[in-house]
């Protein structure tokens, strides 16, 4: 049943921008239209800067995540859905987080973005929440937006997903027109839910999905009782942007497809394994972490490598998660047969595993078993569950399990220790359903912590120390302990500890390219910032550096891939018609970076206090993990702290080293603010807002009373 | 002893770029090399040879993540 049906006018894009959004709020159904001004493409370029901006507006500091003014925003971008530069597909899904209750944005690939901007709108506002299940399709050919009840019993994306994209295509031919955001069933019951949008695979005629993973925002989605939206948009070519100069983004693109086409097999394999290629670099370097980031690598490793995952990924096919996406990195496994579940036997796709997919569900949880991985990976897509914090928690409660924190009496039955893929997987399992140690687990870390803290009588500080989570969100799967750098690329975060902002760890801990506390800075200044930049575009990180040019470990900063930086200059001037260089791309990032840290001032988070990480990040907490290192972490104490380790207990040594590891941590917090004009508790200054042109009266109201 | 990145390391007799980058379990494949600031190509990884006290850069061209 339809519940609310609104016609619009179909328009024309002009140099990446519709120049209106759509507001949809499914408490009232309400659907309108909003202008996209001037001042918001000026200051917030598009992408997660509208997201955030929209949810600026929608939202009060009292506001939570699961109150109906609580918003989640869909956004591309400018650039977004070009089809000749790779990686030009992606939304930025940003809401309040209920895991953090600060603003989140998360990245995905799929269709809908795309599409919604070629149905008319640079943006989607989703409020209040439903009575009952709603659906909500755009047609984007016909300039229709419709609230129509759901009658969908199924509850699992990859069921909904395809359920959807029959229903709405005209015909076999027409699905690739169509794509679905949904989540899964534990959605319902975890704070951990992710989104997932579709794309039809016309080769392997099968529905793919792929994540808006971080920060649960799965979990407000299923809040406002929104069972999927669907697009339809027929008729997509390369110029439906209208570009100002559509050779130059020609050219553009060019370039790089010859990059990657002459050089990915000699450089990272994307196009055969995706991001999956580091796994076996990660271990030998120490960096892959491995039973809740106590090590960095463990013998069997070899049995998660990248060469076993490219076996099983099905190889040849242009896996794009867009069109025109050469680096082709959305790898899948096909006709994977579950083990357990209520899949079980049924044969379906695995899209992965991403290397975060290995590390999370792999060497984190001890599960060193391929196909563990990728049934895992399964489920946590398709009942919306985010890998990275299921990882990550599930690899904190095996260590709870071994310290006796934990019993089978207290995880209802579930055997917890490190290795236990068939306790992961029901413990998935129970996520979905709602029922048992699942639905506590699934309340993420740091309330885990509260309940084992209050209800069993645990030891805080350990928990603290071991507890992979900062401002409520779980630790993305690297190990930092060995790179302060990396520790502030994931404790000075606007949104938590992700490493999108900064993957510094070759820079600072193998290269020592940035040895001082200023190098530091300065690489967590850039990098965060030109990061940023992908999200509010509409673009992917990987085509930037995950393929570079032969010539570019001569130029001076090779770290930055200067022609990239070049061409993503080119192909934003080239749609847009403006005129930007590569210093005018850092400051456009840093409007929107710092408007986003004082929203998360404004909900009473966002200082100094918020930047601080749990030990594990940091240093070992455990004698186990010290003996494990013990010659490293002895040569530390003589050659830098000034520590004759000689004699000393190994308790002794841990807390000397922890001294100055933490030390360490604030001096470089200390440069970090510094170089990005914050005060020392972390709040950006008038005169840095100045600087940038965002001084802005309501963020000037919100800074002043913490200055 | 030589310096690698910034950090001493025992030099042996003959050691060669190649060599190193063993030692160092250097394994990532997109390494760039400078011995005493000097650029070494990728075919000679096997056959230059890095003399005692030499300052050796080892960079891995990962931005990663």
């Amino acid at each position: 049943m339809i519940l609310k049906e609104y016609k619009y006018e179909l328009g024309k894009i002009e140099r990446g921008y519709n120049n209106r959004s759509l507001y949809i709020n499914v408490g009232d159904n309400t659907i309108k239209e909003k202008e996209v001004t001037q001042f918001m493409k000026d200051k917030f370029i598009g992408g997660k800067g509208f997201g955030l901006w929209y949810l600026w507006n929608a939202v009060t500091p009292e506001t939570r995540w699961n109150d109906p003014e609580n918003e989640i925003v869909i956004a591309h971008g400018p650039v977004a859905g070009i089809t000749q530069y790779p990686g030009s597909g992606k939304s930025l899904v940003v809401t309040l987080s209920p895991l953090t209750h600060m603003p989140m944005d998360s990245n995905v690939g799929g269709y809908f973005g795309p599409y919604l901007k070629f149905s008319g709108f640079d943006a989607l506002e989703l409020q209040g929440k439903a009575e009952n299940d709603v659906i909500i399709y755009i047609d984007g050919n016909k300039g229709i937006v419709q609230i129509m009840e759901s009658d969908i019993e199924e509850k699992d994306s990859h069921l909904l997903s395809e359920i959807l994209t029959e229903r709405f295509a005209k015909d076999e031919e027409d699905k690739k027109n169509i794509s679905v955001v949904s989540t899964g069933s534990a959605a319902d019951h975890t704070l951990i839910g992710l989104l997932n949008f579709s794309f039809y695979d016309i080769r392997r005629k099968g529905v793919r999905l792929k994540q808006a993973g971080r920060g649960g925002i799965g979990t407000v989605f299923r809040d406002k009782k929104i069972k999927a939206l669907v697009v339809r948009f027929e008729g997509t070519k390369g110029n439906l942007n209208n570009p100002a100069d559509q050779g130059k983004i020609n050219r553009t693109g060019i370039k790089l497809h010859k990059e990657i086409c002459d050089l990915d097999d000699k450089q990272n394999r994307m196009r055969k394994i995706g991001t999956a290629n580091i796994i076996e670099v990660m271990d030998e370097y120490d960096l892959l972490p491995t039973h809740n980031y106590k090590f960095g690598c463990h013998k069997d490793t070899y049995k998660i490598s990248s060469d076993k995952f490219q076996a099983r990924v099905t190889q040849g096919l242009p896996d794009g998660c867009w069109y025109g996406c050469s680096l082709s990195c959305a790898k899948a496994a096909d006709d994977f047969i579950p083990e357990t579940g209520p899949y079980k036997g049924q044969k379906v796709i695995v899209d992965g595993p991403e290397y975060e997919n290995a590390a999370a569900l792999g060497s984190n949880i001890g599960v060193f078993d391929r196909d563990g991985v990728l049934e895992l990976n399964f489920y946590c897509d398709t009942y919306g569950v985010d890998t990275i914090s299921f990882g990550t928690l599930t690899a904190f409660v095996m260590e709870c399990y071994e310290n006796g924190i934990l019993d089978k009496e207290k995880t209802g039955g579930l055997e917890l220790y490190f290795g236990n893929k068939e306790a992961a997987l029901e413990l998935l399992h129970q996520m979905s359903r709602g029922e048992g140690f699942g639905k506590i687990a699934g309340l993420g870390i740091r309330r885990m912590k509260k309940i084992f803290i209050e209800e069993y009588g645990a030891d805080a500080d350990f928990l603290n120390d071991i507890g992979m989570e900062q401002k409520g969100l779980e630790y993305s799967e690297y190990l930092s302990k060995e790179s302060l750098a990396q520790q502030g690329g994931y404790g000075l975060t606007n949104k938590g500890p992700q490493h999108d902002e900064a993957w510094l760890i070759f820079m600072d801990m193998v290269n020592n390219q940035i040895p001082t506390f200023e190098d530091k800075a300065e690489a967590l200044h850039y990098f965060p910032m030109f990061r940023t930049w992908f999200g509010l575009m509409g673009l992917c990180k990987l085509p930037w550096n995950d393929i570079a040019p032969e010539d570019n470990k001569y130029t001076d900063e090779p770290a930055k891939i200067p022609e990239h930086v070049q061409n993503y200059v080119d192909i934003f001037n080239g749609v847009t018609g403006k005129n930007i260089d590569k210093h005018e791309l850092i400051v456009q990032s840093e409007r929107v970076y710092n408007f986003q840290r004082i929203f998360n001032i404004r909900m009473g988070y966002g200082k100094r206090i918020h930047d601080k990480t749990p030990y594990r990040s940091m240093g070992p907490v455990t004698e186990e993990e010290y003996l494990s290192r013990q010659e490293r972490y002895d040569k530390q104490l003589k050659e830098l702290v000034g520590f004759d380790p000689e004699g000393k207990t190994t308790q002794e040594k841990m807390a000397a080293l922890r001294k100055y590891r933490e030390e360490q941590y604030e001096r470089l917090t200390d440069a970090v603010y510094k170089r990005r004009g914050w005060t020392m508790d972390g709040v950006p200054t008038i005169e840095k807002l100045k600087e940038i042109g965002m001084d802005l009266p309501e963020l000037i109201e919100v800074v002043k009373k913490h200055l | 002893m030589i310096q690698v990145n910034g950090k001493e390391f025992p030099w042996e007799e003959g050691m060669t770029v190649r060599r190193l980058l063993e030692l160092k379990k250097y394994s990532y494949p997109r390494i760039t090399v400078k011995i005493n600031g000097q650029f070494i190509r990728d075919e000679e990884f096997d056959t230059k040879v890095i003399h005692d006290g030499d300052e050796i850069q080892c960079i891995h061209l990962m931005a990663g993540g």
